[in-house]
């Protein structure tokens, strides 16, 4: 080594400072040339449309996801006392909950779809991300994003229970089952064992008031353009069930008339974080519904693209044909013979 | 003094009162594990729907193995940048390697929820190529591998088994190669693993930049605990300091510190993260006692008077070692915030298997210091502790 160490560091030590202050030159930019290619939903696309104004918090989606996908009541160790397993009382996803209604309140909570002295619902379940981060971080391929119909399964034949999922999901998804010796990953798969007997996903066929619709994303999408535009006083008709009246029965449309107007975003058709399948509506604004939406709790702006663009950009450009890494390895096995040679030389002369 | 006779066992009692305690650790940290294998996670740990890891992967597996880098930092600087002289100090570093990095690989099986298929990570029809998860686990398994051949050479001398020696000399410099790829790509990793968490995490520690930081930090923390354990293991088995070489490591030791220093603090004013060190919350107050750790190594190492003192160096590495490790707790746990409501704080089990696994790694560190030759000869030694 002609450089001394002393040398050797300082360089590395401005290199490392240079390498900052070109990444910072322009953060966004940075993270979009290291970015992997963004990823496109298929044509095909099934999803959920759901639309926060019209649904009443009945729950009705709730345990019905939880009889067709045969899942566990929910009780919180503090309702053993009373309740023998006749009450479900989910108050967020978990290993036992696939589906939930959340309810966002304000102050006096005194009118719906309100923001102030208000108060919303918000059903929460698998948004079957464009691209998602479940499935790019999974390391033995057991959540899988379906092509055709973009639905995003899970198969616990495959998985090692590692939790990864549940870590990198942005919208808090996938849940291992902490109960018991023999956990499992649970999260809603769209019914995708329903679809092919010709039946609509179970929280769309209990949804009395076509909150839940089901359907083609780009039907669904449609669908809710239309009602961004409706203002207060304004009477619409809304489908129930599936869009297409396809599958199953049709089901009769409802009118009702506007109260509350639109948040004036389709959220999930174009972003946030990749877009998703399933899609929402709401007169309160999506963050306070607890979807990622605008900036996070640390005032950073929830990006349009997904996270996992970003992981994988930085693994493609390191291991991509895994060329960098051979290349460094033949430097430094190079590098180690030469160096090694007088030991061996050595340890031959005992 | 040739190479072959470079190191020597120390020999001396192996059960002495504090391996008794040690042992005693390990026992407990096996009921506890038991308790893990038949009732569940659940029952063993707070671990929950908002904080799917906890300490076995955040300290066992993520800080574990970053104080199993002596090996291959050592590695570096010897057969790498050939600076022979330290070759006295690689045996011991490749051995903390092994340990550390073997008793990574066990965290994750007791970490894994199904663990009863947990070989699907062996089946080449299952990985995903995208998945940093995979890579990183897949650089693990092989480099126990390599780690396990390349410490043979001790065990060889140990047994006499001069012939097996010669053979393995001449094609160790592979394996010193793999030996210091594999870390690399696998400390790195370690960092861009938690880049999908997006939003999820704090902006003092998210960064695109994150994978640099998880490599710098493996090589403080490799200097460190090859400095820590050269001091450790001078004053326990009252052996003189190797202070020609730990004075001229801890200049090494300062600038490597530096340049993480610097890039990291320089990254989080780039992302924007600074005003929240000044949030006054859990996050901003861990936030600067990682940055003043990292301070006080740098002053304890940096100025040339110092380095010559075992009291500065044994400071300095302790500060590094520490600085590492919160920088990691921070990335994983501290500054995750799954935005629900959720918390977390570790089970009086989850503590006790992570020092169980401490206690084993040292168990495993006095048991073949005593009975292979790790250490290098420094005339009569008197082993006691
Ligand atoms: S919402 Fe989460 S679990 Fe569902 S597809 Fe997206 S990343 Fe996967
Ligand atoms: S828990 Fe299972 S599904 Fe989730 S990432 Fe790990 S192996 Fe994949
Ligand atoms: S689609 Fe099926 S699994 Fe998903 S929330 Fe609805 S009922 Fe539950």
């Amino acid at each position: 080594m002609s450089m001394n160490r002393r040398e050797f560091l300082k360089g590395a030590a401005v290199g490392g400072a240079t390498a900052v202050a070109a990444a910072g030159a322009s953060s966004e930019a940075q993270a979009i040339t290291l970015m992997r290619e963004p990823k496109e939903r298929p044509e095909g696309a099934l999803g959920l449309l759901y639309d926060s104004t019209l649904c009443v918090g009945c729950k009705a989606c709730v345990a019905r996801c939880k009889e067709v996908n045969h899942m566990p009541v929910e009780i919180y160790p503090d309702q053993s006392e009373w309740n023998s397993g006749t009450w479900d009382t989910a108050k967020d996803l978990s290993g036992k909950t696939l589906n939930v209604i959340k309810a966002y309140m304000n102050g006096t909570i005194a009118e719906k779809d309100r923001e102030t002295d208000g108060f919303a619902f918000i059903k929460r379940q698998c948004l079957h991300c464009v691209d998602p981060s479940c499935v790019s971080a999974c390391p033995v391929s057991a959540m899988i994003k379906d092509p055709e119909t973009g639905i995003v399964s899970h198969d616990p034949d495959r998985c090692i229970g590692c939790r990864y999922c549940v870590y990198a999901c942005p919208f808090g998804v996938p849940k291992y089952d902490f109960e018991g010796a023999f956990g499992q990953i649970h999260k809603c798969q769209l019914c995708n064992h329903r679809l092919p007997e010709g039946k609509m996903p179970g929280c769309v066929d209990a949804c009395p008031t076509g909150a839940t619709l089901f359907g083609r994303v780009e039907d669904l999408n449609k669908e809710a353009r239309q009602r961004l535009s409706l203002k207060a006083g304004d009477a619409y008709t809304y489908p129930r069930g599936d869009i297409s009246g396809a599958i199953e029965r049709p089901r009769s449309p409802h009118e009702k008339v506007i109260s509350a107007e639109y948040q004036q975003e389709v959220y999930g058709y174009d972003g946030p974080l990749g877009g998703t399948q399933a899609l929402y509506l709401s007169a309160v604004s999506f963050n306070k519904l607890g979807l990622p939406h605008g900036t996070d709790n640390f005032g950073r702006k929830i990006p349009d693209h997904a996270y996992a663009r970003e992981t994988e950009g930085v693994q493609h450009f390191l291991y991509t044909g895994m060329i960098a890494p051979a290349a460094v390895l033949t430097a430094l096995v190079l590098m180690a013979y030469r160096n090694s040679e007088k030991h061996t030389s050595e340890a031959e002369e005992d | 003094m040739s190479t072959t006779h470079e190191h020597t066992p120390l020999g001396g009692r192996l059960v002495t009162p504090p391996f008794i305690f040690l042992v005693v650790i390990c026992v407990l940290a096996a009921i506890v594990l038991t308790q893990r294998f038949v009732f569940g996670l659940g029952e063993a740990t707070n671990l929950n729907d908002g904080y799917p890891w906890g300490i076995w992967i955040a300290i066992d597996l993520i800080i574990g193995t970053a104080l199993g880098c002596g090996g291959f930092v050592m590695a570096m600087l010897v057969y790498i940048l050939n600076k022979g002289e330290y070759h006295p100090m690689a045996r011991a570093g490749l051995m903390t390697s092994l340990f550390g990095y073997t008793l990574g690989a066990l965290a994750v099986m007791i970490d894994l929820g199904r663990w009863w298929q947990g070989y699907n990570i062996m089946f080449p029809w299952l990985w995903n190529a995208n998945s940093v998860l995979l890579e990183t686990a897949l650089c693990i398994f092989a480099y126990i591998i390599v780690l396990m051949v390349e410490f043979l050479p001790a065990v060889f001398e140990r047994f006499g088994m001069k012939e097996a020696r010669r053979r393995i000399h001449r094609v160790l410099f592979v394996f010193t190669g793999l030996g210091v790829l594999l870390p690399m790509m696998h400390q790195s990793s370690m960092g861009t693993v938690v880049v999908i968490l997006g939003y999820q995490l704090s902006p003092l520690w998210q960064s695109h930049l994150l994978t640099l930081h998880f490599l710098l930090t493996a090589l403080t923390m490799g200097y460190a605990i090859v400095a820590f354990e050269s001091i450790t293991s001078s004053l326990a088995f009252r052996r003189p300091y190797e202070m020609s070489l730990l004075g001229k490591l801890s200049g090494i030791m300062a600038w490597v510190m530096l340049v993480f220093f610097i890039v990291r603090y320089l990254d989080v004013i780039r992302v924007g993260g600074f005003p929240l060190a000044f949030a006054g919350d859990f996050k901003a107050v861990s936030f600067w006692i990682e940055l003043l750790l990292g301070v006080g190594a740098i002053l304890c190492l940096m100025p040339k008077g110092l380095r010559e003192s075992p009291r500065y160096v044994f400071l300095g590495a302790s500060f590094m070692l520490l600085n590492g490790f919160l920088y990691r707790l921070n990335c994983y746990l501290i500054g995750y915030d799954p935005g629900t409501g959720y918390q977390y704080f570790p089970s009086m089990g989850e503590i006790l298997v992570t020092l169980g696994i401490f206690a084993l790694h040292i168990i495993l560190y006095l048991a073949f210091v005593k009975n292979l030759p790790v250490l290098h000869a420094t005339g009569p030694a008197r082993a006691t502790a």
